[in-house]
């Protein structure tokens, strides 16, 4: 048994120490907000925070995070009552197949634990590694600079 | 005799060993030289890397501000576009060619060797034209030049003559009639304006050039530059069509992906003349000269590593099954979705933990909108206990080598950088 801490809970799961988080998340925890994209580090569709810093979940096996701490999507807000950098994506619509949008609020929220007021070239820089295939790019950064207008 | 104390009397011998000043003189407009110069210039400088060190990041072109991170202290390349207050827009081609091949700059001052005149001295007369030409009509960009942070004793320029005078050779590029045409241009581009030894010699602790082991693997902000003689590190001898894919692309998919400070040097050969890479790359191969025979059975063993399973026990291996194996383990080249085979690549067989460790860290990450390999970094991902596990890993079952020292040091000295 690995055992795991995700969004503040301790979570057991029997499973290869070799298991990419991302499976673990989404196949033993139903933790289905990361989502697989290339499953090499390329797109960041998987990205979730460790210890407050954003990692591709797809190349990170779970057997190096333990007593490490996790944040998935499901971390940050529920639909009922979404987190700050949920709401502004929500607000700016910043979506339109939506798939990589997980990893990309991930992302943001990793910046903005960091550095709270970006300026647009670091948002651009630090998001650099989250790929968008619909072209939603204006939207997703017009969102990551409300979040971090927003209390 | 130690050298500080020789550098000691050489500066009393030669007190003054700067030269006058060149008297200031607008550069010449742009309609005063031929477009076609102008092109050649900008392959030139392309070749020599120039616009990488003199641009800052996120900076306007040659305008200068770049730190250049030594073990002496950061260099901050001075602007070199034509404003004439800030710039070299005073310069006549009479103080540009000196700057270049004898370390002097307009008004008279030694140049730290951090600009490579060791090199550019051997630029022949009409590279110098041609670079003057393209330097020239660059846009001028008023930005006052940020003084170099260096540390004592090497803050004061008075050290710069008898540092010259112990490992400067002034002198034009002699060709080698026995060699052919392809090799001796190749030979003028490496050793002249492609300064490649700065980077891939190593230098004594005064910053000058062990002559002796000319091309045995240097240091280069932070990064190993290996070595491109016969004392290679690459587990797969290269061969001249090799280095050429490599230096006009950043990528040979049985040797290497360009990372760090030879990034922008690849990028920058791309828009170089095709047959001036070529001469380099043949001039390279027969450096290195033919593989010996043990060099050739090591090749073969590498090569089936690479097409084989890797061991896999130990936490290092663990890390390596589920962070890199997904790239760099599958049994084939380093094409689309495949990353290179670790058993074939330099960054495992150095002497030094340096590269290896950077790339674990920091990824390959072209800038952005330039094409090139991109890997992610696991600097937030793995912490400092995993790294070292996974570099003793590859290591050892990739590079086949001796495990290395300075893993502590480097680590430690990249994780202060990334703060």
């Amino acid at each position: 048994m690995i055992s795991l801490d995700v969004n503040g809970k301790t979570q057991e799961l029997d499973a290869d120490p070799a298991t990419p988080l991302l499976y673990a998340l989404r196949d033993h925890l139903q933790l289905n907000g990361a989502k697989f994209g290339c499953g090499l580090g390329q797109c960041g569709a998987c990205t979730v925070l460790v210890d407050g810093r954003a990692v591709f979940s797809c190349v990170t096996p779970i057997s190096t995070l333990a007593g490490r701490r996790i944040t998935t999507l499901e971390g940050l807000g529920t639909p009922e009552k979404p987190g700050r950098v949920q709401r502004a994506f929500i607000a700016e619509q910043a979506a339109q197949c939506g798939y990589c949008i997980p990893g990309m609020i991930m992302q943001a929220q990793a910046l903005l634990e960091r550095t709270p007021h970006p300026t647009s070239a670091e948002i651009r820089k630090h998001m650099s590694g989250n790929l968008c295939r619909c072209g939603t790019h204006m939207r997703i950064l017009r969102a990551v600079e409300r979040a971090a207008r927003e209390p | 005799m130690r050298p500080l104390a020789l550098i000691a009397i050489v500066s009393a011998v030669c007190a003054a060993c700067a030269a006058d000043p060149v008297a200031p003189e607008a550069v010449p407009a742009r309609s005063s030289f031929d477009p076609g110069l102008i092109a050649k210039g900008a392959q030139l400088a392309a070749i020599g890397n120039c616009q990488v060190c003199h641009t800052a990041e996120g900076g306007r072109s040659f305008a200068g501000g770049r730190p250049i991170e030594t073990p002496y202290g950061a260099f901050y390349a001075p602007n070199i576009t034509p404003d004439p207050e800030t710039g070299i827009g005073r310069w006549s081609e009479g103080a540009f060619a000196r700057a270049l091949r004898e370390g002097v700059d307009r008004e008279g001052r030694n140049l730290y060797p951090a600009f490579p005149y060791e090199y550019y001295t051997r630029l022949a007369d009409e590279d110098v034209h041609a670079l003057y030409a393209y330097i020239a009509t660059r846009e001028p960009v008023r930005a006052p030049n940020r003084p170099h942070e260096l540390r004592a004793p090497f803050n004061s320029r008075s050290l710069i003559g008898p540092w010259k005078a112990l490992y400067f050779e002034r002198g034009a590029f002699q060709p080698d009639p026995a060699r052919n045409a392809q090799w001796n241009r190749g030979a003028y581009l490496v050793n002249g304006l492609g300064h490649c030894g700065a980077c891939h010699t190593p230098r004594n602790a005064l910053g000058g050039e062990k002559k002796d082991e000319r091309f045995g693997g240097g240091v280069a902000e932070g990064w190993h530059g290996p070595a491109l003689d016969a004392r290679s590190p690459a587990p797969l001898p290269w061969t001249a069509e090799q280095l050429y894919k490599y230096l006009r692309t950043g990528l040979d998919y049985v040797h290497a992906i360009a990372a760090g400070p030879m990034e922008p040097v690849v990028r920058n050969l791309a828009r170089a003349p095709e047959e001036d890479v070529r001469a380099m790359a043949a001039y390279l191969e027969a450096l290195a000269g033919p593989p010996s025979a043990e060099r050739r059975k090591k090749a073969d063993a590498a090569l089936s590593q690479a097409k084989g399973a890797s061991r896999a026990n130990g936490r290092g291996a663990e890390i390596y099954a589920g962070t890199c194996a997904a790239c760099h383990d599958r049994g084939r080249e380093a094409g689309s979705g495949g990353a290179l085979p670790l058993a074939l690549g330099t960054a495992m067989t150095i002497p030094t933990s340096s590269n290896l460790l950077r790339i674990t860290l920091e990824g390959i990450a072209p800038p952005e909108g330039e094409p090139g390999r991109s890997m992610p970094g696991f600097a937030d991902a793995l912490t400092d206990g995993q790294v070292k596990d996974l570099a003793a890993y590859i290591r050892s079952e990739f590079g086949r080598a001796a495990a290395w020292t300075d893993v502590d040091e480097e680590l430690k000295k990249i994780r202060e950088e990334r703060r």
